[in-house]
């Protein structure tokens, strides 16, 4: 459990988060999503003890991260800038921070076995690619067998196969009952991995909802069919609640009518069908549209202040 | 085994790990150990050498232990560079941020490193110096002839270890605080070579009081005239360091990782 409360950072004139307050629950994944810049990376510093708050606070498993007499123990982290010293191998690397807390040998082995790292384990971390650096990162992070994760783009710079393991590997540590927070620039990598989003945008919270209600609440019910009669469909389609757009030659857009409706109106026709797609909006859309007043709103302050 | 925690003792043992992990820490100690000994063997070779064309004064101004430990300006520098990338090595990799998470309280990793890096520093120059001394010795007493048992000359070839010791958590402490490799090596060379060439030339009343006066006052046997005596000399360069140590607890402590 991660709670947040009016939690604020400043560099001088420039505030990079502004009074957020939100809480990570145990037994799910949640996604901290926003643009570059958004503060994501502030704030899980803040949450780590790295950096001090310049207000309010951050509490995991209740206490102030400095607090805990373990902390490996109660919070994993992994940082979006490499914490790795390059000349070290990823072997001792693990076994020095193992050792503050008296973790073992054998367990420096299960996560270098875990993170897929055996064969690489005895050589400098300087010469990882930025996938190994990202598993030895996540390898770091599990070493104390840690209560609450916190990553920080844990699948920048990951394969395909790496993605789908850490998706794989953190939707198991969620299930297991474990605290996963993990910070995306990319809506649509949350969509796969996360059950709820925490949405910032320049220091601010923005939303703080299920990922599912986030798809339901901007959903647009359309329809693609591509058909080689496809001026011949449209005029049987077309009706007062039913609207059709020609995208290309020989490919509509329907809104209105569900897929099984075109289905049967083309079959009744005799009309030849080569797509017939829902579209459900992309987390992407989804996204546009929660945040696009907020965008408007501070486009529109900012004007202002170009005006004053 | 106890529980899983955070303790101080736990966290030298990381320190020692880390410390014995990097090539460049290891290589460091490494050219210490080879410029004190080698130059030793070499000085001490050099001055049989030039033996027959001294006159008989210079001759008689020989001092063994003066000779053979002359390499220790260059461990001296190699040293203060090791205290330096000890800690710069964590800030520019970024190796900081995952000490200090697994150490919250920071303070313990200074302590910790500054614990392990002293004592693997005395333990091997230690007989590094004694042993520079005893083959110098060795090699010299051809023309020359002196003892450990002389006035001030233990103290000379202890007192090295000591100072090499001192001026590795010196930079220790400057690393912290600079913590930029570049930056903090200038900042070490300027205290023990700059200062001594432009203040200290330019207002001698403070000369005697500058670090590397101060230090240099512990391990000379025959003292100048505006020298501190060796035991003020010595407290006084540990004071400097104690001043720099503080100086990097406190913005350790304070300052964003």
């Amino acid at each position: 459990m991660i709670t947040v409360e009016q939690l604020t950072k400043r560099y001088g004139e420039k505030t990079a988060v502004d009074s957020l307050t939100f809480t990570v629950r145990p037994g799910a994944v949640t996604g901290f999503l926003g643009p570059n810049g958004a503060g994501k990376s502030t704030t899980m510093r803040m949450i780590a003890g790295l950096d001090a708050p310049s207000a309010g606070r951050a509490l995991v498993g209740g206490r102030p991260y400095a607090d805990h007499p373990a902390p490996l123990t109660e919070v994993g982290l992994l940082l979006e800038a490499r914490a790795i010293h390059t000349g070290r191998s990823a072997r001792n690397h693990l076994l020095a921070l193992a050792a503050t807390h008296g973790i073992g040998r054998r367990r420096v082995d299960e996560v270098i076995e875990l993170t897929g790292l055996d064969a690489v384990a005895g050589r400098r971390a300087g010469g990882f690619s930025l996938g190994m650096g990202q598993r030895l990162g996540i390898a770091s992070a599990l070493l104390g067998d840690p209560a609450v994760l916190i990553l920080d783009e844990p699948v920048n710079g990951l394969d395909p196969e790496g993605v789908l393991w850490v998706r794989e590997l953190l939707r198991g540590l969620a299930a297991e009952g474990r605290t996963v927070f993990l910070s995306s620039h990319l809506m649509s990598e949350m969509a796969m991995t996360a059950d709820h989003l925490v949405v910032v945008g320049r220091g601010r919270l923005i939303a703080d909802l299920p990922v599912a209600e986030l798809t339901e609440q901007a959903a647009r019910d359309a329809v693609l069919v591509r058909s080689p009669f496809a001026d011949e469909l449209a005029g049987a389609l077309l009706g007062p609640a039913v609207e059709v757009t020609a995208v290309e030659p020989g490919l509509l857009e329907v809104r209105g009518a569900t897929a099984a409706q075109i289905g049967a109106t083309a079959a009744r026709r005799g009309l030849e069908l080569h797509e017939l797609t829902p579209q459900r909006a992309t987390l992407e859309e989804a996204f546009m549209e929660l945040t696009r007043d907020a965008v408007e709103y501070r486009a529109g302050a900012s004007a202002e202040a170009v005006a004053a | 085994m106890s529980a899983l925690a955070v303790t101080q003792g736990r966290v030298a043992r990381s320190e020692w790990i880390k410390l014995r992990t990097v090539r460049s820490t290891v290589l460091t100690v490494l050219f210490a150990l080879g410029s004190l000994v080698g130059s030793g063997v070499l000085v001490g070779l050099a001055a049989n050498e030039r033996w027959a064309s001294m006159s008989p004064a210079e001759r008689a101004g020989v001092r063994i232990h003066e000779y053979v430990l002359a390499g220790d300006d260059m461990a001296l520098l190699a040293l203060g560079v090791l205290g330096v990338i000890a800690i710069t090595g964590e800030y520019t990799t970024g190796m900081i941020r995952a000490t200090l998470a697994a150490v919250p309280q920071r303070l313990p990793v200074l302590w910790a490193k500054l614990a392990v890096l002293c004592t693997a520093v005395f333990a091997l120059m230690l007989p590094a110096s004694l042993a520079t001394y005893a083959v110098g010795d060795a090699i010299m007493s051809k023309h020359w002839e002196e003892s450990l048992s002389d006035p001030g000359v233990l103290r000379v070839v202890v007192g090295t270890a000591v100072v090499l010791t001192l001026v590795t958590a010196l930079g220790l402490a400057l690393g912290f605080i600079v913590r930029s490799t570049a930056g903090a090596i200038a900042t070490l060379f300027a205290i023990l070579i700059v200062l001594p060439m432009t203040l200290g030339q330019f207002v001698p009343k403070i000369a005697p009081y500058l670090p590397s006066s101060a230090m240099t006052s512990f391990i000379t046997a025959r003292p100048e005239d505006d020298m501190l005596a060796p035991g003020a000399g010595l407290l006084l360069f540990v004071a400097y360091v104690a001043i720099a140590l503080a100086g990097a607890a406190a913005l350790l402590r304070r300052r964003d990782a």
